[in-house]
């Protein structure tokens, strides 16, 4: 069996349950801790991507450039990753991620959106970066149109490209289709990759599925650090893949030390499954809308989860968080 | 008195939305040459079958025919790269102008209701992106009654209403609509994100539009905004203020981290806008398809001048 390749999201997805505020010295940290317990990928930047940070979706407590200037030096074992969505962040800013030493950079739209990454995968490659293509909300494409999809990310020069639950709403067998699928049109020297949302509390099982599919990217962050309940905890997958004797390597003791030392303390809203996260994967929402939503449902004296159904149902698509107080105004009006 | 005669280059969903509008609603100006560069094109088929003159050479094919003289004004709806080579034509003719809707911008951007008046004498104008125009007029009413520091917008899109060129030119969209915002709208930093929604049945355009500006008169900055709304009204009908304008307090204990601006307090201004099309080529949904040649179409029977704005 292929190695697998473990990449690590407390830094970017990471970014969401605590508003985009690690300070850069939190980064260097743990970036540092995850290398030595060599994770495969360290991938930071605000929560959606280089350049994310805005009303829309919360601004930072630093730059992009800021969390990523004096990383790259420390790791000896992992890449130095990133997160371009674009419509939001540029080419301009990828290289401006690469020159501060970042050598991978994940390129994510929309399930049917693929043709608005040829530019900037095109781009990475020139500059010589490892690409991966990256398909949110794939629980919004089927298998079939979604593997298309992947065919043309692949097209452009993607080294890899992912199955993206960023709504946490796929089940195991919704996995296994789509990575199937993905298989079955994709060249054999592409890689595949898994990244999962804890919502529907499958963050390690869909992961494992994808894996046993043929998936040998695996995204997973420490305590699940991530957007709604989190995305698969890092530590449970690799205690898992021990169990199963796959290989890989990280390590396991390290990686349980800094989850509950270092991260578990920083969730102050609680990265779990609860009725408002659940809420998240039962309607299909992105999962980033949480905060934005159980803040929209505080100013205006409504139940979080009638928002996000609302959401769910006007099939709103990541990075539409303005449209959260849209929602919560119309719901407000139908009210009176 | 006569009508102007126009020509449009690029039969795409943009040109031929401009041509509906032109035959149908203008006054003043007359639809007379349809350019391309694809003999095969259906836009172009169908100029030809409203009995527009029609040429598959590009402009210079154009620069060639007799109907060439009469033209003033030429609406460039090709890309980037085709229009450096069209204006090198225009330029040449004193007598003509263009308007440019890619996002070229070898000349100034222009917003029809924010800065059309230093911008009369100019020959060729640049018409920014669909979302900058749903949007900047927005920002410039705040800045014009409370000082804007930061001006974001968010445009979404239905999926099919974003053609190839709008796909493969992405980042195009978001920094030239973030440099007028700053350039046209007067914010000292622009941002701008676009989001295409592939729902179906399509989704009608929105654009919301958030400034961080001075702690300023609320009422007047309502009443700023609900004033500018009138005036793009005029030409793009189907312009609404979707929900009432929401103000949040940005204390100075508890600033934004704005990259290049620093820390920042003031008041969010938050406005949600919903741009529904006249229904033309695409339907009303495509409001991003609407709102651009809309502004074309008005910037350009300004230009030819004693014409209010409709």
């Amino acid at each position: 069996m292929h190695k697998l390749y473990i990449q690590d999201v407390t830094l970017r997805d990471g970014m969401h349950p605590i508003l985009h505020q690690y300070s850069k010295q939190q980064i260097k940290d743990i970036a540092i801790a995850l290398d030595k317990a060599k994770v495969d990928a360290i991938e930071i930047s605000h929560g959606d991507g280089l350049t994310g940070g805005s009303f829309n979706y919360g601004f930072g407590a630093h730059t992009d450039w800021d969390w990523l200037e004096g990383i790259a030096e420390h790791l000896t074992h992992a890449k130095l990753t990133t997160l371009l969505i674009p419509g939001i962040g540029t080419i301009s800013d990828l290289k401006r991620a690469r020159d501060l030493g970042v050598q991978s950079v994940r390129v994510a739209t929309h399930s049917t959106e693929a043709d608005i990454s040829a530019q900037h995968i095109e781009a990475a490659r020139k500059m010589d970066m490892d690409v991966a293509g990256f398909l949110m909300m794939a629980h919004m494409n089927d298998p079939k149109n979604l593997a298309e999809q992947a065919q043309l990310m692949e097209s452009y020069g993607a080294h890899c490209v992912y199955v993206t639950d960023s709504a946490g709403a796929l089940l195991m067998d919704g996995v296994r289709d789509r990575i199937k699928a993905f298989k079955d049109v994709l060249k054999s020297e592409t890689e595949i990759g898994i990244h999962c949302h804890h919502n529907l509390s499958l963050g390690v099982a869909n992961t494992i599925v994808a894996m046993e599919e043929g998936a040998t990217r695996l995204d997973a962050s420490l305590a699940g650090m991530g957007a709604g309940a989190g995305n698969c905890p890092l530590e449970v997958l690799i205690a898992y893949l021990n169990k199963m004797e796959a290989p890989h390597n990280s390590d396991l003791f390290q990686l349980m030390d800094i989850a509950d030392d270092v991260i578990r303390p920083l969730q102050t809203r609680p990265v779990q499954v609860d009725r408002e996260t659940l809420s998240l994967g039962y309607s299909g929402v992105y999962s980033s809308f949480l905060l934005h939503s159980e803040r929209a449902a505080e100013k205006y004296s409504l139940d979080t989860r009638t928002i996000l159904n609302e959401l769910g149902k006007r099939k709103m698509v990541g990075g539409q968080e303005d449209m959260i107080i849209d929602v919560a105004l119309d719901i407000l009006k139908n009210q009176s | 008195m006569s009508k102007t005669k126009i020509a449009i280059i690029g039969p795409g969903n943009i040109g031929t939305d401009l041509m509906i509008k032109v035959m149908k609603n203008s006054t003043v100006l007359e639809m007379t040459a349809m350019v391309g560069i694809d003999p095969k094109s259906d836009g172009l088929a169908r100029a030809q079958r409203m009995g527009f003159i029609t040429t598959a050479e590009g402009l210079a094919g154009l620069e060639k025919m007799e109907a060439w003289r009469d033209i003033k004004i030429i609406f460039d709806a090709t890309s980037a790269k085709a229009h450096h080579y069209n204006w090198g034509i225009v330029e040449k003719y004193p007598d003509k102008k263009i308007i440019d809707l890619t996002p070229a911008a070898i000349g100034p951007f222009l917003v029809p209701p924010v800065n059309f008046e230093s911008n009369t004498e100019v020959r060729n104008v640049n018409m920014v992106t669909c979302g900058g125009q749903a949007t900047i007029p927005i920002v410039a009413a705040v800045n014009r009654v409370a000082k804007v520091h930061y001006g974001e917008i968010v445009a979404s899109i239905s999926s099919k209403s974003a053609g190839p060129g709008t796909r493969a030119n992405i980042d195009e969209f978001t920094e030239t609509t973030a440099h007028a915002i700053e350039k046209v709208g007067g914010a000292d930093k622009g941002k701008a994100i676009i989001i295409l929604n592939p729902a179906e049945p399509p989704v009608v355009m929105r654009d919301t539009v958030f400034t961080l500006s001075e702690n300023g008169d609320k009422e007047k900055i309502r009443e700023s905004i609900e004033q500018m709304i009138q005036e793009v009204q005029k030409y793009v009908p189907g312009y609404t203020l979707h929900q009432e304008v929401q103000f949040d307090e940005i204390p100075e204990d508890q600033p934004v981290f704005i990259e290049s601006l620093g820390y920042r307090s003031g008041l969010k201004t938050t406005v949600l806008l919903k741009v529904r099309g006249a229904g033309h080529y695409l339907p009303e949904y495509a409001g991003n398809l609407d709102i651009m040649t809309s502004a074309a179409l008005a910037t350009g029977e300004r230009l030819v001048g004693n014409c209010e704005l409709k």
